[in-house]
């Protein structure tokens, strides 16, 4: 068993390093919820009034709606970050090492998702107090009572983008993730505005957006921020989860998945 | 292959059975079987395309095929991977080192991966360094290593934990002349001190006369033999030319 959890220390430890090594992807990592947050959110408070619901109990500022959403927007960009480097490993040479480790191959791929989790929720942390610096505070307890949240979050999104990987073929395919994963699924979701307020201009863009696992990460963070859970959401991502880790593992799996072509 | 140095049964090394494997309706390879006995070197020659890199990614379970049988030391590779694959080390023609970590954080990166002890780790990479003059390159980031280091690290890496069967899929590739003597000169070393080696290549000057060879083209093993056997009076490049008709 100490094996086990050796490899999984080998393998957090070095998606650790990797990313230290890359500072620029520290930094774009945090700017892109900043701009988000001290721009777009500045311009668009006057255009967006929102009405109470839960979990907020009192009128709230545009900002500190949107935080939940850019905390799940830093988790989705990681998770497909995480998804272009599996595939520059593969065209590397580093995953074959990985790959042809004498550990089943499902631990060896859950320890890379989690490693790339918890750099995810580092980020998230990040953000928060650099939100918290520019007076966007949140309830004190809600920064811990979030991390399972983050974590779940994480893992579902990240195992969308082990997903992806496997379905990937070259690196030059990865432009097109952008196109028809990222924005899709963030612009489609309750991160940038409340479900009622899709309602009222599509019904069917609101429940577009109901059925896209990417908002309920984002309400299941902005309940647990608040100190509650949001059961539905947290369904949602828990079923997601399972899925798209079935599916990863699936993908990976030497003798019936997608490695099974000619590179 | 009859005139090893020892039995397969006895000694047992590589062991490939009826294995074939088809990318669509395309065969790859065609119910190839050979075996290969502990301290054995044994080249594996095949023109492009011959189907040697599927071979190499079937031996190392990055794909697995619905026919046919591979036993690595004995271990059933469809039964017990882990155990099979605990066997066997691998240098991969593409180079798969961590260029942003040093030769000491790769080399225990792998040791994670392959469950050795922590606390035999450090001697473990300090012998494995030290047999290929590399342990004081051991804080060196591989980015600033040579192309000729960092295969010879790959190759100390594959043995650190003490595997009983060694792939090397194109090993020498991109290498000068000096460096591509010294592994092949090293990994010889190895067979001669018990290990099994299957070394794929399509260049014909880094098998020995005593080595045994196995020449793969299309799909199937074309022959197999010792060497000198197989080549008769003529060069080893011009005995090839004439089995494969494409150019070496």
């Amino acid at each position: 068993m100490s094996g086990f959890w050796g490899v999984a220390r080998a393998i957090i430890g070095r998606e650790f390093l990797r990313f230290i090594h890359q500072r620029e992807r520290f930094l774009a990592a945090l700017v892109r919820p900043m701009v988000w947050l001290l721009i777009f959110a500045a311009g668009f408070r006057a255009a967006l009034g929102l009405s109470i619901i839960p979990p907020y109990q009192t009128y709230i500022t545009y900002e500190t709606y949107i935080v939940p959403g850019l905390c799940a927007m830093v988790l989705l960009f990681n998770g497909m970050q995480s998804s272009l480097s599996l595939v520059y490993d593969r065209e590397m040479g580093s995953m074959r090492l990985l790959l042809t480790s004498s550990f089943p191959r499902w631990w060896l791929l859950f320890c890379r998702l989690l490693g790339s989790t918890a750099i995810s929720i580092l980020q998230v942390y990040t953000f928060l107090a650099l939100a918290a610096l520019f007076g966007i505070v949140l309830p004190l307890p809600g920064y811990i009572a979030v991390l399972p949240g983050l974590l779940l979050g994480g893992l579902m999104l990240g195992a969308l983008g082990l997903v992806l990987s496997s379905f990937i073929k070259q690196l030059e395919n990865f432009a097109g993730v952008m196109n028809f994963v990222i924005f899709p699924m963030f612009f489609l979701s309750s991160a940038l505005y409340p479900l009622w307020k899709m309602a009222e201009s599509s019904p069917l863009l609101r429940d577009i957006c109901a059925f896209n696992p990417f908002t309920h990460v984002v309400e299941l963070i902005r309940f647990l921020l608040y100190l509650q859970i949001n059961w539905g959401a947290l369904i949602w991502v828990l079923g997601s989860t399972v899925v798209l880790c079935t599916i990863a593992v699936w993908g990976y799996d030497p003798a019936r998945g997608l490695m099974k072509r000619k590179s | 292959m009859s005139n090893t140095r020892q039995s397969a049964e006895a000694n047992p090394g590589l062991a490939v059975l009826e294995l074939s494997f088809h990318y669509g309706t395309k065969a790859a390879l065609d119910t190839v079987s050979f075996e290969i006995s502990a301290g054995t070197f044994c080249g594996l020659l095949g023109p492009n395309g011959a189907g040697k890199s599927t071979l190499v990614s079937l031996l190392t379970r990055l794909l697995v095929a619905p026919d046919g049988e591979i036993s690595v030391a004995g271990c059933n590779l469809r039964q017990a991977p882990r155990k099979a694959l605990g066997k066997l080390g691998v240098v991969f023609q593409q180079p798969t080192l961590d260029l942003g970590l040093t030769v000491y954080q790769n080399m225990t990166y792998f040791a994670a991966l392959h469950g050795l002890p922590r606390s035999e780790v450090p001697a473990r990479i300090d012998a494995a360094l030290d047999r290929l003059n590399m342990r004081e390159r051991a804080g060196e980031r591989v980015r600033d290593l040579n192309g000729g280091h960092r295969r010879r690290m790959e190759l100390a890496r594959a043995l650190l934990h003490d595997p009983s069967v060694l792939l090397l899929d194109e090993p020498t590739v991109g290498l000068d002349a000096a460096a591509r003597q010294a592994i092949t000169d090293h990994v010889h070393d190895l067979a001669t001190q018990g290990l099994c080696v299957l070394w794929a290549t399509h260049l014909t000057d880094e098998v020995r006369d005593d080595d045994q060879l196995l020449v793969l083209h299309r799909g199937q093993i074309l022959a197999r033999g010792q060497t000198s056997d197989l080549r008769g009076d003529q060069t080893l490049s011009d005995w090839f030319l004439s089995q494969t008709e494409v150019p070496a």
